[in-house]
Order: structure tokens, then C-alpha cells, then sequence
């Protein structure tokens, strides 16, 4: 994979000096920058170590950079996958205040935007916090149903540290851990985890007597093992007692923090888990898809940081039993970290996580 | 897929309540409309069948369908043509006592 020529060539015949001509491209920041397509090529081959590295998983193969380098070296504003190879899209937290109320944002989802499915979520994006507001999201989930043919789920974050002080009954891990008390930082979390599946399957459980059609933990982990944990015995629970119950998973970042250390689930330990070990305890749990995430680096450019994201992600879709939908947005899945992502580094991203992975959604 | 202008609802439906990769997602669906699996993104395709199976469409100021299902009785369609339970269809049929 070694460039044939750098930026600057000086023709042996001629002594006419080539320059390489710039194509542009984003950083991790959104920002607009320009690389030449060896320096693209480049950063896609670090990406990809850089997640090996890290992740200790196989590299993306020469064919797959190059068919990466064919998309992020163009200079179209916009692409698509083929005709045929189209996925579905999953939502976490669908809608803008722009168009009304919220359902009206989810129906102009479905009429407007053409929407596989949406989701229903309280601004307050916590478990913990829906709790308290239960009986009005029913209600909104009702009227979501009766208006909307496509799938309505309901959505919020597992947040375990909604449950320690001051915002909550346990103690503050944060604070414990770098003061050296260790067990009784642990022991915070274990306690925070029982509070936290009680409030994911009361809630759960009362969006779908309201009828929606599927339940999305989001960002689990994003508080650590325990966190992961967490959500991992709500959908065990969940499962138990709805058989039919669509339930996904979205993860927080590609690899759970051992804010705890020492939990498990199903003999593993959650801390330092990457997105094959991630899946499979999704899918041990009982969940329907699940949504690996790959936090993006704003120094790096967006060839390189989806080049890293789709090396960590690879490895689960031939083991995956159930739908894998990466999480491919904001901050995630080589997409910018940008509240308004522009539209050809979006695309590029999306289309390679569906070229190269196959995956079932995004 | 295109949601509701093609059957990226449909698919997406068989992934959440059945748990199926894609590709089986969308085998299942198309042989359950009849098309083929390239029908089912194709607005085209999708739109005509839809409203011949009453399964829920898109309407715009100038193509009305008025005669079209109401969102609760497309996902009974939808429930009954992909074989698979939707929930609020369920309530739906409880609430009616059928």
C-alpha cells in the first residue's frame, strides 16, 4: 500500500514538478481540510492499525482500503451505496423541535424523511428521569401509535450515575475512586446497579403496555462495566417476561471502562470489553440488534477514524446471531463531532461501514 | 430503505421482533409481498403494492389516498402479511375484544 509518489514528483524528462491535487475532506472535528489522495491512503492504513493496536483484531484487507480510498478520495458531495445493498436505519431520539409537537416530529419522520423506524424519547434521555414522567409518555406513545405505520420505539440512557450523589441515593464513584476508597467505590456501583434495572424495566415495561414496538438502551457503558451491567440484566429481564419484545442495545463507546473492575455477566468480565465481546453478552442477554459505537478522534481525519471504527466492528459480523446496527453519527462511526454533520462525510461514512461490514443497519 | 416509500419499515420490523440479519430480513419480506429483494427498496415497486395490500403508504397535497388504511389498520395488514405480532396491534384487538 505504499504510495507510488509523494505530493511534489519532478518529471525525470520534463523536470515539470506534479503535484498531487488536493480532494476535500473532513477532520473528526467537522472542519473542511484538503489531502491528497496518497495522504488518504495513508491515514486510512494508521486508522486501521491504530485499531489494531488498540482493539487486537485483525486489519481491514487491501481490498477493503482500497475500495475505502475509491470513497473518501472523491470529490462528489455526496454518496450512496449500490442499488440493492440499501439497510434499515434505526433511531435514537428522533424528531426536531422545529416541527411541532413531538409526535408531529416523529410523523414527519416517517412521511417526510422516509424513515425506517424512529424512536420516541423524553429530552431528559435517562431511564431515571422517565420514571418520574411515565404516565405522560404513555400517553404520547398512544397517540405515536395511532398516527405512524412505521415502528415507533421508546428509548432513554441506562445513566448509572444519575444514581450517585448529589443527583442520587449512592455514593459518588467519581469522587471515591480517586480518594482510594475502592471498595466503597464499588460498592456504590453495585448498589446503583440494582436501582438502575428496576427503573430500565418499570419503564420498559410501561412503554410497551402502551404499545410501542421495541425498547433501545442507548449509550450502554457510557458510565463504565457497571453501567453495562445494568443494562445487560434489564434485558435479561425483560426478555423473561415478553418474549416478543423488540430490544436493542446501543453502546457508548469500543471498549467498557472498568469504572468498576471486577463485574461480570455470564462468567466474562465486562471491563475492557471491545465490540465482539460487547455483542455477545447483548445477545446472551437476550436483546434483537445490537448497536456497536467507536468513539471518532477530532485531531484525525474522518478516512482514518472510519477506517479504525470498521476494524473494531469487523470481527462481529460473522459471529453476530442477531441485527447489528453500528452507531454511525455524531462523534461515532468515523461521522464528525459535529451538532450538524455535513452531509458528504456522512455518507461516506455510512457507506462504507454498510461496503465493507455488510452490516444489517445503521 | 425508505421507510414507509418502499419497505424499509417492513425489514426493519422483522429485525426487531425476530431478531434477523438482513439478509434474511429481507428475504423473508419479499417473499412474503412476492417481489424480489431489489423491489423492496424501489419506491416505484413498493408504492403500488402497498396500496393494493392496504399496508400503509405515503400521500403528498397532490396525490391523495384517502380510501388508504389508517395507520392502525396498515400494521394489522402488515401483521397479518409478514406473520409477526406488532403491539399495538395487539392492544388494538384486545381493546375491541377480538
Amino acid at each position: 500500500m505504499a504510495a507510488e509518489a509523494g505530493p511534489l514528483t519532478i518529471g525525470k524528462q520534463t523536470g515539470v514538478i506534479l503535484v498531487e491535487p488536493r480532494i476535500p475532506t473532513r477532520m473528526g472535528d467537522g472542519s473542511l481540510t484538503e489531502m491528497t489522495r496518497s495522504e488518504i491512503e495513508s491515514d486510512l492504513e494508521e486508522g486501521t492499525q491504530a485499531a489494531v493496536a488498540r482493539g487486537k483484531v485483525p486489519p481491514l484487507t487491501e481490498d477493503e482500503l482500497d475500495h475505502l480510498l475509491d470513497i473518501f478520495a472523491s470529490t462528489a458531495r455526496f454518496t450512496g451505496v449500490d442499488i440493492g445493498d440499501e439497510v434499515v436505519i434505526t433511531k435514537d431520539g428522533t424528531g426536531t423541535p422545529q416541527l411541532g409537537s413531538r409526535v408531529d416530529a416523529l410523523y414527519a419522520a416517517e412521511q417526510v424523511l422516509g424513515h425506517d423506524s424512529c424512536e420516541l424519547f423524553h429530552n431528559d434521555y435517562s431511564y431515571r428521569a422517565v420514571k418520574t414522567v411515565l404516565p405522560m409518555e404513555q400517553q404520547y406513545m398512544k397517540e405515536a401509535q395511532e398516527r405512524l405505520t412505521i415502528p415507533v420505539h421508546y428509548g432513554a440512557q441506562p445513566d448509572l450515575g444519575r444514581y450517585s450523589a448529589p443527583d442520587g441515593p449512592c455514593g459518588n464513584w467519581s469522587e471515591l475512586l480517586p480518594a482510594m476508597k475502592i471498595d466503597e467505590a464499588r460498592a456504590a456501583q453495585e448498589e446503583a446497579v440494582e436501582m438502575a434495572v428496576e427503573d430500565m424495566v418499570f419503564v420498559a415495561e410501561g412503554m410497551w403496555e402502551a404499545g410501542a414496538d421495541g425498547i433501545n438502551f442507548d449509550t450502554a457503558g457510557a458510565a463504565g462495566d457497571g453501567d453495562f451491567l445494568a443494562t445487560l440484566k434489564a434485558v435479561e429481564a425483560l426478555r423473561a417476561g415478553h418474549p416478543d419484545m423488540g430490544i436493542m442495545v446501543g453502546m457508548a463507546g469500543e471498549m467498557v471502562i472498568g469504572t468498576h473492575g471486577q463485574l461480570e455477566y455470564g462468567g466474562q468480565r465486562l471491563a475492557g470489553m471491545r465490540p465482539l465481546a460487547q455483542m455477545r453478552a447483548v445477545q446472551t442477554a437476550g436483546a434483537t440488534i445490537y448497536g456497536p459505537a467507536v468513539n471518532v478522534n477530532t485531531s484525525r481525519s474522518t478516512a482514518w477514524n472510519t477506517a479504525r471504527a470498521l476494524t473494531f466492528v469487523k470481527p462481529c459480523m460473522d459471529e453476530a446471531k442477531i441485527p447489528v446496527h453500528m452507531n454511525v453519527g455524531m462523534g461515532v462511526g468515523g461521522v464528525p463531532m459535529y451538532g450538524f454533520s455535513p452531509v458528504d462525510a456522512v455518507t461516506r461514512c455510512s457507506r462504507a461501514c454498510v461496503d465493507i461490514l455488510r452490516l444489517d443497519g445503521l | 430503505m425508505n421507510g414507509l416509500r418502499a419497505a424499509g419499515d417492513l425489514v426493519v420490523r422483522l429485525q426487531m421482533s425476530k431478531g434477523m440479519r438482513l439478509k434474511e430480513a429481507k428475504a423473508v419480506a419479499a417473499d412474503k409481498l412476492g417481489v424480489t429483494t431489489r423491489d423492496l427498496s424501489d419506491p416505484l415497486a413498493m408504492h403500488e403494492l402497498r396500496g393494493r395490500l392496504r399496508l400503509g403508504r405515503l400521500f403528498e397535497t397532490e396525490t391523495t389516498y384517502f380510501r388508504d388504511p389508517s395507520p392502525l389498520e396498515a400494521k394489522w395488514h402488515i401483521s397479518e402479511t409478514l406473520g409477526i405480532p406488532i403491539n399495538s396491534v395487539i392492544k388494538l384487538r384486545a381493546g375491541l375484544g377480538i
